[in-house]
């Protein structure tokens, strides 16, 4: 097992390695370029060779990749040119507001979307089978920037009981919270209660199922001493690997009620081609990604250790 | 036929009216439209206004006084184009880099396991963005994004199911008859994969539309006057407290064609499932 884990942990590292020349390549490996973004259109062509030259941009590529590597693995992680603060310091309040919306959004999702995949798996083809599947399906069509716009007709322009624009400006908010909470919920409820339901009505059909029955246990029991504990290893971790729809969805969804979270960051961050703030962002969502599939892919072989290490479960990618 | 099968269900039957509904306004869009997608006429309309020419904004118009009705049924032109060319595209690179791994394993698998992990740690949404932002918002590069970001997923799919199909005995006769390696991955191993490629590809479509949609919510997708759903709400999402139908119809219509491909794909797999059982 420590073997193993070692293996995966190495795997981890060289897999961030790949990810960390990829984001530096994409975004700098035009030195010229890099310095027009954070001096600003209107600098000189001095200043800029200057700056070039302060900051050794004029090494090769390989070297520049090698220091900034270093640096960002110390925690120096450069200073945003919008903000004009430091990246290392502006990022954690962000990142604490994504916490709140994305926890918040999957300690509904999780619960709900279980309930309602073991009632639809119990009996399959039973009519609150065909409902929830319909329902999970319809929902999961609905791409977030849409239910967001749905949600607001209904609930902002219509009713006009809930805020249009979650910005937080007084402080925290939980109404400001309700609307892109249901978005995401919305959105991400279905694929997980269709792999429950799946999963559940797979272990229904088998012989230990039947046994029970015929020993004249009564169904409550059946459904939570026999099938569930054989039900739930599949969409457990599949519940890990939708984590980086999670992401993707709340870029939008933070957009969208202008949420003062991690997408919003990055979002402004592209459109003021803030090259240091962007790097940060990346290598941290793709920081959470990584680490989300090795604790899915630990909790995949502590649940069933007879799946051999390494061949693992393929998510909706 | 499986997917004759499918459609005698309501559900896919429905899927399948509503994508073929879309396929119909991109293919005959000229016709179907009732006024220019990109003429100017009288701004923010409701629905069923009077039209000057003595027709009506079925559906109002936007803020620049572009009938909402006739860049919807441009939209879906404009989805269903540059999503399926983004698809196909993706496609082609996952399925021979699948194959390739899956038929000779070794470095070569491990190699490109290794770049589609990579690939596969970013938020889909980012790696978007990363790369739109980086190379510019223009449907070749839209294509050129879709297919870096679901080629791995694809190919992991085809990865899987090859190395199963390459472990049956026709496969090993091939391989002892001198069969060409080029000619058993496409001839042999190829046709027994298509079954579950093609409910993915349903699906991926409709993901591939949402995401272009969501890249044009963002203002990263198509450049300006060409009509895109997405597009259509990021514009007119400012003044959608006043004027909701900005913002709804476009939603209404990429959540209608997403549906389809979903209902359809689930009949699909459904229906393979059933035939698989006999």
């Amino acid at each position: 097992m420590a073997r193993m884990i070692l293996a995966r942990l190495g795997e981890v590292v060289l897999v961030m390695l790949a990810v960390s020349f990829l984001v530096y390549l994409v975004l700098e490996h035009n030195a010229a370029d890099v310095a027009v973004k954070v001096l600003g259109q209107y600098s000189t062509a001095e200043q800029r060779a200057l700056w070039l030259a302060e900051n050794g941009y004029n090494a090769p590529f390989i070297e520049r990749y090698g220091i900034w590597l270093g640096h960002f693995v110390t925690g120096r992680w450069g200073s945003s040119t919008h903000y004009r603060e430091l990246v290392i310091d502006l990022l954690p309040p962000y990142l604490r507001q994504t916490a709140i919306l994305a926890g918040t959004s999957f300690a509904i999702i999780v619960p709900l979307s279980f309930v309602l995949g073991i009632a639809a798996g119990v009996r399959e083809g039973s009519l609150a089978d065909r409902v929830i599947s319909f329902v999970s399906v319809g929902t999961t069509s609905i791409p977030e920037f849409a239910s967001a716009v749905f949600l607001s007709a209904i609930f902002v322009f219509w009713l006009g009981i809930l805020p249009g624009a979650s910005t937080m400006t007084s402080g925290f908010a939980w109404a400001e919270l309700v609307l892109p909470v249901m978005v995401i919920v919305l959105y991400d409820f279905g694929y997980v209660a269709r792999m429950v339901r799946a999963s559940m009505a797979e272990v229904m059909t088998q012989p230990f199922i039947r046994t029970a029955l015929m020993k004249g246990a009564s169904p409550a029991r059946i459904v939570f001493r026999h099938a569930l504990r054989n039900a739930l290893v599949a969409p457990i971790t599949v519940i890990m690997l939708q984590i980086p729809w999670l992401l993707s969805g709340v870029i939008v969804v933070e957009v969208f009620f202008a949420y003062k979270g991690f997408g919003t960051l990055l979002y402004q961050a592209c459109l003021n081609s803030d090259v240091a703030l962007i790097e940060a962002c990346a290598m941290v969502s793709v920081l959470v990604i990584v680490s989300t599939q090795v604790i899915s892919d630990l909790l995949y072989t502590l649940l069933n250790p007879r799946i051999r290490f390494g061949a693992g479960a393929q998510g909706r990618g | 036929m499986s997917f004759l099968r499918a459609l005698r269900r309501p559900g896919p039957a429905v899927g399948f009216a509503i994508v073929v509904l879309w396929l119909g306004c991109a293919a005959f869009a000229g016709w179907l439209a009732p006024h220019d997608p990109l003429k100017s006429q009288i701004p923010l309309q409701f629905p069923l206004d009077r039209a000057p020419d003595g027709g009506h904004f079925w559906l109002g118009t936007d803020l620049l006084g572009r009938d909402i009705l006739s860049r919807m049924i441009f939209g879906a032109r404009t989805v269903i184009v540059w999503a399926g060319l983004s698809t196909v595209s993706a496609y082609i690179v996952g399925i021979v880099s699948g194959l390739l791994a899956g038929f000779y394993r070794g470095w070569v698998d491990r190699l490109l396991s290794f770049v589609a992990n990579v690939v596969l740690s970013f938020p889909v949404l980012v790696l978007y963005i990363l790369i739109i932002v980086t190379l510019g918002a223009s449907g070749l590069n839209i294509v050129l994004a879709v297919t870096f970001a679901s080629a791995p997923a694809i190919f992991r799919i085809v990865r899987a199911l090859a190395i199963d199909i390459a472990s049956r005995d026709f496969v090993s006769a091939a391989i002892t008859q001198g069969e060409s390696a080029v000619r058993i991955m496409l001839v042999d191993i190829l046709p027994n994969a298509t079954g579950p490629l093609i409910v993915d590809a349903c699906l991926r479509l409709g993901y591939t539309a949402i995401t272009i949609g969501a890249l044009g919510f963002l203002g990263l997708g198509l450049p300006p006057p060409t009509p895109d759903w997405g597009g259509m709400v990021n514009e007119g999402r400012g003044m959608a407290m006043v004027f909701p139908h900005l913002v709804v119809f476009p939603c209404i219509a990429i959540s209608s064609l997403m549906l389809g491909l979903s209902l359809l794909a689930d009949g699909l797999r459904e229906a393979s499932r059933a035939g698989s059982h006999g």
